[in-house]
């Protein structure tokens, strides 16, 4: 029995996303004989980036599509492609990275075949019986849940940098199959019929960016960004902000970081006038350095930091422009 | 006319510390309040748009014990015009438990000569972030479903339905009735005024029992995670702490 793994192409078109090398990275981790692959919103042959992707992390099995009907995004359709490949393959279980694709394609399987779905799980606590443990309260809080058993196929999503990618011991040989799916009308009720790209304001630039430069409530108003803006310019990264600014209107909610926004790992964060809920940090603790301007020394989002400096943010940012030259 | 079902959920507000139960199986909301799931304000603001585009109405519905009558109420207080509630104890309940009880009164409603055009959710809740309920109803139902909608146009039996991606926004064309699950963004949920509160305090709200007994969600315990010990190393104050700043951006090699 394998495990089978949603994977999605990386949002530039080449290779694989860095949530689906984490999934990967995470599959190694269950109890099944193998790891095989299928892929989500691309139809025909995966570039070779993606496939060379698929036999570092010993994938042995790609599964793609042919199918045409779904180069529009629908949801419950590839999700019939999905199950048609975990039964070709003989899955044990189903996994994907904890993805808006992710978890709503893995939904329309767990409905379909009437199984759980546990969100957001970052650790195999028990294989047999099979438990793990998943983010749950924006990540402040993990739960320990008892996945599949009785035979069945196990579903679950896995939360983003809940692994560093890692490649497998043993490369896999990443052998393309083509998956033969029993698509109908009502599994395309619900498709994309047309997509408005945006203009200046790619959330894939915030999500991949490795710089964020973060603005609160501590900004003061909408047209109080232009420092914020400049600093993120300079270190050649993008704007994130707290989901107080976008409720107050400030800025637009593809800028929002927190549980109900993006979720970013880069290597920076300057968090410049946000407090730090719980809300907040569910999107950007995974950081790899956060530094904290703030006027309050006692400020969660201070004490959990790295660094920190007190004091006005309108202050401060300029001083840093200056020194940076 | 397009009759909407609103589904929210009473869960623990986090903005503050997060308490466990005594016995570690929930989360206690006795000391940090309780609020709706951010993404199911923004569907019943939805609703409510539907609703008075088409001429139909609004129900809310929630899955719990008396005291979540209160955010039955919110949502009565800008704009729902009735209210259901399901009793049960909402921790006994897994996901495919709650897409279950809402099918049912779905049914219910339908086979009464009510049907909703559209049953809206939050696209996942703000405490266990299932991301599930709205696509197990849709199947139960045998709905086409949408999930992560921001802005929805009903017209005519037909709704156009806006999704935003990180390459932009996902348009789609499907017929009712149809289940949506709502992401936060794309509307900004409206304050009650006085009339609405009142208005929503003197309301009856219907209650229903549940057919069938929860099977539950697998959860074995919850655990806290530990507040990380603070190594935060203090740059200094105000903008003469700025060269220490630019020093640590080029000792992280974000500036070179």
């Amino acid at each position: 029995m394998s495990v089978l793994v949603v994977v999605e192409p990386d949002e530039s078109g080449n290779g694989l996303s860095v949530v689906s090398q984490e999934t990967l990275t995470f599959a190694r981790q269950l109890p099944g004989e193998g790891v095989d692959a299928v892929f989500v919103g691309s139809v025909g042959d995966p570039d070779e980036a993606a496939l060379a992707q698929c036999r570092e992390h010993g994938v042995g099995t790609v599964h793609v599509t042919d199918d045409a009907r779904l180069e529009r995004y629908a949801a419950r359709a590839w999700a019939q492609v999905v199950e048609t490949a975990a039964e070709t393959g003989g899955a044990a279980y189903l996994v994907a990275g904890g993805t808006p694709r992710g978890n709503e394609v893995l939904a329309h399987v767990a409905a379909a075949r009437g199984v759980p779905m546990p969100c957001n799980v970052v650790a195999v606590v028990q294989d047999e019986p099979l438990e793990v443990e998943r983010q749950v309260v924006g990540g402040a809080v993990l739960e320990r849940v008892a996945l599949g058993g009785g035979g069945g196929l196990a579903v679950a999503s896995v939360a983003g940098h809940a692994v560093a990618p890692e490649p497998a011991g043993e490369p896999g040989e990443a052998r393309v199959e083509r998956v033969e799916a029993q698509i109908g009308d009502s599994d395309l009720a619900a498709q994309v019929v047309r997509v408005e790209e945006r203009e200046g304001g790619d959330t894939s630039a915030l999500t991949g960016a490795d710089v964020v430069v973060g603005a609160g409530r501590g900004v003061g108003g909408a047209d109080q960004f232009a420092d914020v803006e400049q600093l993120a310019s300079r270190l050649g990264g993008a704007v994130g902000v707290s989901r107080v600014v976008t409720s107050l209107g400030w800025r637009p909610h593809h800028e929002q970081v927190g549980q109900t926004g993006s979720r970013i790992s880069p290597d920076l964060y300057l968090a410049c006038g946000i407090s730090g809920a719980i809300q907040h940090w569910a999107g950007c603790s995974s950081s790899r350095t956060i530094i904290a301007v703030n006027t309050d020394a006692e400020a969660p989002m201070v004490t959990k930091a790295r660094y920190a400096v007190i004091g006005d943010m309108h202050e401060i940012i300029p001083a840093v422009l200056e020194e940076l030259g | 006319m397009t009759d909407v079902l609103v589904c929210v959920k009473r869960v623990p507000d986090t903005s503050g510390e997060v308490v466990l139960t005594a016995d570690g199986g929930g989360v206690d909301g006795r000391y940090a309040g309780w609020t709706m799931s951010a993404h199911e304000e923004c569907a019943v603001e939805i609703a409510a748009g539907i609703a008075g585009d088409t001429g139909g109405s609004v129900t809310v519905l929630t899955l719990g014990d008396e005291d979540s009558v209160e955010q039955l109420r919110s949502a009565l207080a800008v704009g729902a015009n009735d209210a259901v509630r399901i009793d049960a104890t909402a921790d006994d309940y897994g996901p495919a438990d709650v897409a279950g009880a809402i099918a049912e009164v779905v049914r219910g409603r339908e086979a009464g000569g009510e049907g909703y055009g559209v049953v809206l959710l939050g696209n996942d809740a703000a405490d266990t972030g299932d991301h599930q309920v709205g696509i197990r109803l849709a199947h139960l139902l045998d709905r086409p479903v949408v999930a992560g909608a921001q802005e929805v146009m009903a017209s005519g039996d037909r709704l156009e339905v806006r999704v935003g991606t990180p390459a932009g926004t996902e348009i789609y064309d499907l017929p009712v009735p149809a289940v949506l699950t709502v992401l936060e963004g794309g509307v900004e949920p409206r304050y009650p005024n006085i009339s609405g509160r009142m208005k929503a305090k003197k309301a009856q709200v219907e209650v229903v029992e549940p057919g069938a007994a929860p099977q539950g969600s697998g959860r074995l315990g919850l655990r806290v995670l530990p507040p990380p010990e603070s190594n935060v190393e203090m740059l200094g104050e105000g903008p003469a702490a700025a060269p220490r700043l630019v020093a640590v951006l080029r000792e992280i090699g974000v500036v070179r």
